[in-house]
């Protein structure tokens, strides 16, 4: 079945269906990574999404089993790619994307040229667009609301019960708004326990006691989660270690004074290079945000910039134990370079 | 603080090691300028652009050897050295001074990695304890030093296991072994070569996945690339089709190996650059989590095979596929410099250290030669055999593969091309590993063999061959939609697809009762033509200034505007192979950096990955891509440029010159029909007889009786060939009626619609070369050289001494005048090469190419007048005559032979070319020159003792005098049972070794395995190898084949020997001069 991708600027591009067929709307992104499909697909940082992967061959290797995701569905709103595989090879595949997409009804679209549509981004950055099969829709900004409700947990839940290696006494109380699995992985492996909480949890009514905190990933515009910020607030105040990652990074500032700013087009992507303003070293992480600290908050100074365009990639405070990261250090998809970031955050409490 | 660094480069080409090295050294250099480093380059490559003024500040024509290197280290006192970018030779040559403390001596600092780690690296049991320490898997594997020990571990470790000689470059007589017995004869011939063998367990379809990785001296690190063989373990990566980045792995897969070989590279210590390679099991048995791992952890199964602490092959391969300066950055990182100060070359905005992202996928195929080797065996495997490689740049799988096999230049039009007699022949196609397993695949899947089952028969994974079943689909498709009979012509979204599937016009058209051209213009008119896209290293996430350009039919867009009439493209070589190598990139590069002085844009097309024409920054937009008539028509009209060059990337973009000027392409040289002219050997011939100009006689023949009747009148021997020649492909001397009429069954059709040319071969006669350019008809500059072997022995074999100092005053004067006429007749415009032979006097003209020949840069180097820059010159009709003084020196070039990679090929000079590379070394006298360049081949003579054996009276005769001189410089001689009793007879005591087939030991072949002697002269009565004898196996072929077998030279040719004694006569080794390019041409 053909459908089309329709920009807002009036674009209007056909492509072949290999997804659900129902209309879809949202904001028209591009990855650059050249794996990890499963893994970004499931990355709830992309709700309200319709995702461009710049990789032209997608479907390669099928698609594991769900303990292998980055969250129990697909986030995305919409897929476009070059050429779609549907013959994958992979002893892990359970099922084509294909497959995949049409049972979590999520829209995918073959077009020739995607790298058209990544240029185009580029330069006039992130747009509104939609995938239109015969009903057309209206165009639907993700930043506008809040998506908090559609990624975070409904209810706390614990993980990493058995502790294991050196951070076994750790407590980390794990504010998802849109956490990816991997991030409790990193910790559960490190042996200390995770309470996770919805993103306006109070964290203070929690029965157990807890030594740090960890603000996630998650889609859409920082000060959207205002709940969160105030928690964050509280916590600053408390001199409770904290730890941001992407949106948690951005909320961690605003908590604390700073700003934040949409990007033309963010990052999206595993090859973005980040400098520790501490020590000069140069890491390859993964990226996956729309906005960005703009002004560093008092008592702060940058702890990470991106190397190609100076942005800002993390915070860390000048005395007290709070920091945050732009990047993802729990990687998946991407390279594992900064997985050290949980064990200095761990090594703080 | 460095201000002079010493650069080993790599030497010949040669099988394992090729065109590669030029690259990297080029860019080293490059990079070490910037920094304001003067850099004193050692390679005795002279056809390399890296030897070239513009490049290294001073170059030595020298051997690559712990000698050598230390008296250059003594006169230039360079404050580094870099070891990094001259391949296996250089690192070796490396680790041989760094252990007998000349680097300590001298004070030469070691740049990059240092020694100690590299010697870990090289040291397959070091290297395995060490990655066990940093609890890294390798297969289990044992270094043992006899095949006893080896036999023992074999047994142990259950076979089939797999055998690795230590310190060889390409994986060099390595392979599996399956019985015992296959077991001692890979063993005796690894331990043949190096002193060290490594068993393994055999990792039977694994995949082979690649990393290449970077690091500075702060620990920075970065992987640049990752690759996936299409072949599975078992075939050396270098004879292995290859993609990148890697299409099967998912992300766990490929990140968990890249940390993996992030902390390989750091526990050794890496500086620069590293390569590092994994098998990596498709089906590993556990399922649950690794030990110590968190949960949901997917399960893998890995080792690591190799890891090469230097620039290689693939990370060539590597910088062109993401367009990610490797040994540019690698230089900078020796330095000292941090990643995080380097500026990606190819954006300008954005930084070095990061990782490509691709927006597209390359595919590499390597290529062989192998059936230009007579008796050499076709099947591929642990060890390289290829001479070469293309990479092919698409948006599928689909599309690049098949271009890639058209850039192959090997005759096909795609990956689907039938030249199999039955299914039986492919499935051993399909089953053996040999250059043909791909169309072998392909055919079957055409034939529709399923998929498992060639998946289980090859290991190649289902990924590879579903994308390979879509072409044949859509191929089958077209051929049905056709077979209905309702329409010829194709739709227009069916055509799309086939063009977007990689399928040429030709092939579509065959497939419809088209020809090539009405495909093309169909497809125009209905606007189906390729887009032009960029490589820019980052998916095109930010605004690149790349010039780095690839076409494909998945666009509708160009990332670039067209240059328009200031710009002119220029073709390089394509593949190197047997004929055809770093020589046309050096031609093609000059011409295209020459245009820059005329205001003219270059545009450069080339699919060869181991080229520094295909570096971005030679040339001001590089194309990537097939040099095939439809894409350089496509990109011709795309660029709306002015004009093309075709004659400086040797025969294959030469080829192209009549078929473009019909089309109406503008050839900026010699017009196309006075190419054909030359080409055309009637033509040709009549020319010749027109200008009075002497021709060796010959004829065409459509029929055997009228052929054999044409030998006998003008007696044998004969060459035998067809028409339209590159590199002496199929061509053979018969030196009767009997080999004259076996030859033609066996190895040529002869009939009406191809005929044969038979000529006389002229024994005993010199053959000498004319290199020149010409403007408008007029002859501007010329040289001359003369070859030391005699006609009858390829040009491209041919060791070739400038000046030319066996040609005659008298002959010399009437070569000059005979290019003179054909310059004028055929109103050349250009490079061109005439090969005259001389014999009684009298010159006779084999040959005249209207391009730049092979001995192109040595000649420019040589006589130190830039040919090519003339070629520019001439092209705008501004050449100066140049008149080149007779030299103070004398240069010889020797060719690289490879034989020893190609197990059962026979190692004798022919009329048909084999050798792989070439060097050239200057001295005071030929002698000197010549000794140089065979030291720079790899001669080496650790005995006085040599054995000899020689056909014939004649050559006796001959040679009795090289052999009373051998014998006086005290070497022992070995002789059977003829030459034995002729040289006592003339007084020269030899020791008396049998033959083979006389049943007595020790015969010949015992006294070259036991490595009694470390020089073996064999010459054979016949100027070229018996082609059918051969197959018999005869007492020459048996000595040769040994010597070579076991690393002991070999000489097989009257005249080469001769010299090479005079040589040994007149100069020790220490009495070779170590004066660089500039004192020789001062």
């Amino acid at each position: 079945m053909l459908g089309n991708l329709i920009l807002k600027d009036g674009t209007k591009i056909k492509g072949r269906s290999f997804g659900h067929e129902e209309s879809v709307a949202g904001e028209l992104v591009f990855s650059t990574g050249m794996t990890g499909y499963p893994e970004s697909l499931t990355d709830p940082s992309y709700e309200g999404q319709i995702l461009v992967t710049t990789y032209p061959i997608i479907g390669n290797y099928g698609v594991p089993e769900k303990k292998y995701w980055e969250s129990s569905r697909i986030h995305i709103s919409g897929l476009i790619v070059s050429q779609y595989v549907d013959t994958p090879s992979h002893f892990q595949s359970k099922k084509t994307l294909s497959s995949w997409l049409k049972e979590e009804k999520i829209p995918g679209l073959i077009i020739d040229d995607t790298r058209f549509l990544t240029q185009k981004i580029r330069d006039q950055g992130a747009q509104l667009a939609k995938i239109v099969f015969k009903k057309n829709i209206e165009f639907f900004d993700p930043n506008l609301v809040n998506l908090m409700e559609k990624v975070s947990v409904k209810t706390t839940r614990k993980v990493g019960l058995r502790a294991i290696e050196q951070y076994k006494k750790m407590s980390i109380v794990l504010i998802d708004c849109g956490v990816k699995e991997n991030i409790i992985r990193n910790l559960v492996n490190r042996g200390a326990q995770v309470i996770v909480v919805p993103w306006d949890f109070d964290i203070f009514s929690l029965k157990e006691g807890f030594d740090g905190i960890i603000i996630s990933n998650g889609p859409g515009d920082p000060k959207m989660c205002r709940a969160t910020i105030e928690t964050v607030k509280q916590a600053v105040a408390k001199k409770i270690p904290i730890l941001g990652i992407c949106l948690g990074s951005q909320i961690l500032a605003l908590a604390t004074g700073g700003e934040t700013y949409k990007l033309k087009f963010g990052h999206r992507g595993q090859n973005q290079p980040c400098i520790d303003q501490t020590n000069n070293r140069c890491y390859v992480t993964t990226q996956n945000h729309g906005f960005a600290i703009g002004k560093i908050p008092p008592g702060f100074k940058p702890w990470f910039v991106n190397a190609n365009d100076k942005t800002n990639e993390g915070i860390i405070h000048n005395n007290l134990p709070f920091m945050s990261v732009q990047f993802h250090p729990e990687a998946c998809p991407g390279p594992m370079d900064t997985e050290w970031i949980f064990d200095k955050f761990l090594q703080t409490l | 603080m460095i201000k002079k660094i010493l650069l080993l480069g790599s030497g010949a080409l040669k099988i394992g090691q090729a065109g590669e090295f030029d690259y990297s050294g080029s860019q080293a250099i490059k990079a070490f300028r910037e920094e304001g480093i003067k850099t004193i380059l050692v390679n005795p490559n002279i056809a390399t652009i890296q030897t070239s003024k513009a490049m290294a500040d001073k170059v030595y024509f020298l051997p690559i050897n712990p000698e050598f290197i230390e008296q250059v280290i003594i006169k230039e006192n360079p404050d580094a050295i870099a070891l990094s970018f001259g391949g296996q030779t250089a690192l070796n040559c490396g680790m041989d001074l760094y252990k007998k403390g000349v680097f300590k001596k001298y004070h030469v600092q070691v740049l990059g990695t240092p020694v100690s780690a590299i010697v870990t690296s090289e040291d397959r049991q070091l290297f395995a304890d060490h990655l066990k320490k940093i609890n890294v898997s390798t297969p289990a594997s044992h270094a043992v030093n006899s095949t006893k020990e080896g036999l023992k571990i074999a047994r142990k470790l259950k076979l089939p296991v797999m055998i690795r000689a230590g310190f060889a470059l390409g994986g060099q007589k390595s392979g599996v072994a399956h019985t015992e017995k296959e077991f001692m004869t890979i063993a005796e011939a690894a331990l043949a070569f190096s002193p060290q063998i490594l068993v393994e367990k055999y990792l039977h379809h694994y995949k082979e996945i690649e990393y290449e990785v970077v690091r500075d001296n702060f620990d920075n690190c970065v992987t640049v690339c990752n690759m996936e063989n299409f072949d599975p373990l078992g075939i050396h990566t270098g004879e292995s089709i290859v993609v990148a980045p890697s299409q099967t792995l998912t992300n766990y897969e490929y990140h968990f190996l890249r940390q993996k070989s992030i902390e390989i590279v750091r526990s050794l210590g890496i500086v620069g650059e590293c390569n590092v390679q994994f098998a990596l099991n498709p089906h590993p048995e556990s399922t649950g989590p690794i030990s110590g791992s968190f949960p949901s952890t997917p399960a893998i199964d890995y080792y690591v095979i190799e890891v090469n602490a230097r620039l290689s092959r693939s990370s060539a391969l590597a910088s062109k596929a993401t367009g990610y300066p490797l040994a540019y950055v690698a230089a900078k990182l020796i330095l000292g410099k941090p990643l995080t100060r380097i500026i990606n070359q190819i954006t300008r905005v954005t930084q070095a250290a990061f990782e490509p992202a691709l927006d597209y996928l390359v595919v590499k195929i390597p290529r062989w030669d192998i059936e230009k080797f007579r008796g050499a065996e076709e099947v591929i495997g642990s060890s390289m055999k290829s001479v070469g490689e293309v990479m092919a740049i698409g948006r599928t799988f689909e599309e690049a593969i098949q271009k890639a096999t058209r850039m192959l230049d090997i005759g096909v039009h795609g990956v689907i091309e039938n030249r199999f007699a039955n299914e039986k022949e492919i499935w051993h196609y399909i089953k053996s590993a040999t250059p043909r397993r791909l169309f072998a695949i392909t055919a079957g899947i055409k034939k529709g063999f399923s998929i498992d089952k060639i998946y289980q028969e090859t290991g190649v994974d289902k990924w590879f061959l579903y994308r390979l079943k879509n072409i044949v689909d859509a191929e089958k498709e077209m051929v049905s939609s056709v077979g209905n009979g309702r329409d010829r012509s194709l739709q227009r979204d069916q055509l799309l697809n086939l063009k977007r599937l990689g399928f040429s016009d030709r092939r579509i058209g065959e497939a419809l009762g088209k020809t090539e051209l009405e495909v093309r213009s169909f497809r125009i008119k209905n606007k189906i033509t390729p887009s032009v896209f960029a490589i820019d290293t980052l998916a095109g996430e930010f605004p690149a200034k790349t010039n780095y350009l690839y076409t494909t039919y998945w666009g509708s867009h160009h990332d670039v505007k067209p240059i328009g009439q200031g710009g002119i493209m220029v073709l390089g070589s394509g593949p190197y192979r047997i004929g055809s190598s770093v020589e046309f990139d050096w031609s093609s590069v000059n011409v295209a950096q020459n245009l820059k002085r005329y205001k003219k844009q270059s545009i450069v097309v080339n699919c060869n990955p181991e080229t520094v024409s295909t570096d971005y920054d030679m040339s001001d937009r590089l194309y990537f891509e097939e040099l095939t008539f439809e894409r350089v028509s496509d990109i011709y009209e795309f660029e709306k440029a002015s004009s093309i060059i075709l004659s400086v990337g040797g025969q294959t973009p030469n080829n192209l010159s009549t078929r473009l000027n019909n089309y109406g392409v503008k050839i900026l040289g010699t017009k196309a029909g006075n190419i054909d002219l030359a080409e055309n050997r009637n033509k040709f011939s009549d020319l010749l007889d027109r200008l009075g100009i002497l021709q060796p006689l010959w004829k065409n023949f459509t029929d055997m009786g009228s052929a054999l009747k044409f030998a006998k009148e003008v007696g044998y021997p004969v060459l035998i060939r067809p028409s339209y020649v590159l590199s002496g492909l199929a061509m053979n001397l018969c030196y009767d009626e009997a080999e004259l009429k076996s030859f033609v069954k066996r190895a040529v059709e002869i009939n009406k619609k191809h005929p044969v040319t038979i000529s006389k071969y002229m024994t005993n006669a010199r053959e000498v070369e004319l290199d020149g350019v010409a403007q408008g008809g007029k002859l501007k500059v010329y040289a001359l050289s003369n070859h030391v072997e005699h006609a009858g022995v390829h040009s491209g074999d041919a060791t070739i001494v400038y000046p030319a100092e066996r040609v005659r005053y008298y002959s010399g004067v009437k070569m000059v005048e005979i290019a003179q006429n054909l310059t004028k007749a055929l109103s050349i415009n250009g490079p061109f090469n005439i090969q005259y032979m001389v014999k009684d006097n009298k010159v006779y003209v084999i040959e005249l190419n209207l391009r730049a020949s092979r001995t192109f840069p040595f000649i420019s180097k040589v006589t130190g007048v830039n040919f090519a820059a003339v070629t520019v010159d001439a092209f705008f009709g501004k050449a100066k005559e140049y008149q080149i003084d007779y030299p103070a020196y004398v240069a010889v070039k020797a060719p690289q032979f490879s034989f020893a990679r190609l197990e059962g090929a026979d190692p004798v000079l022919r009329v048909e070319m084999s050798s792989t590379g070439e060097v050239a070394c200057f001295g005071d006298t030929a002698e000197e020159a010549y000794l140089k360049s065979l030291i720079s081949t790899g001669l080496s003579l650790d005995k006085k003792s040599a054995l000899v054996t020689i056909g014939g009276e004649e050559n006796k005769l001959r040679f009795a005098e090289s052999i009373w001189k051998l014998k006086n410089l005290g070497f022992e001689l070995y002789a059977t049972n003829h030459t034995h009793k002729f040289l006592n007879s003339k007084g020269v005591r030899t020791k008396l070794v049998s033959k083979v087939y006389e049943r007595r030991r020790p015969n010949v072949i015992d006294i070259i395995e036991q490595k009694k002697v470390s020089l073996v002269i064999n010459l054979s009565e016949k100027g070229d190898g018996n082609p059918v004898a051969s197959e018999f196996k005869t007492d020459g072929y048996l000595i040769r084949r040994a010597a070579i077998d076991h690393n002991i030279s070999l000489f097989t040719d009257l005249n080469s020997s001769r010299l090479f004694v005079n040589a040994l006569e007149k100069y020790r080794i220490k009495d070779l001069k170590i004066k660089s390019w500039e004192e020789y041409l001062e």
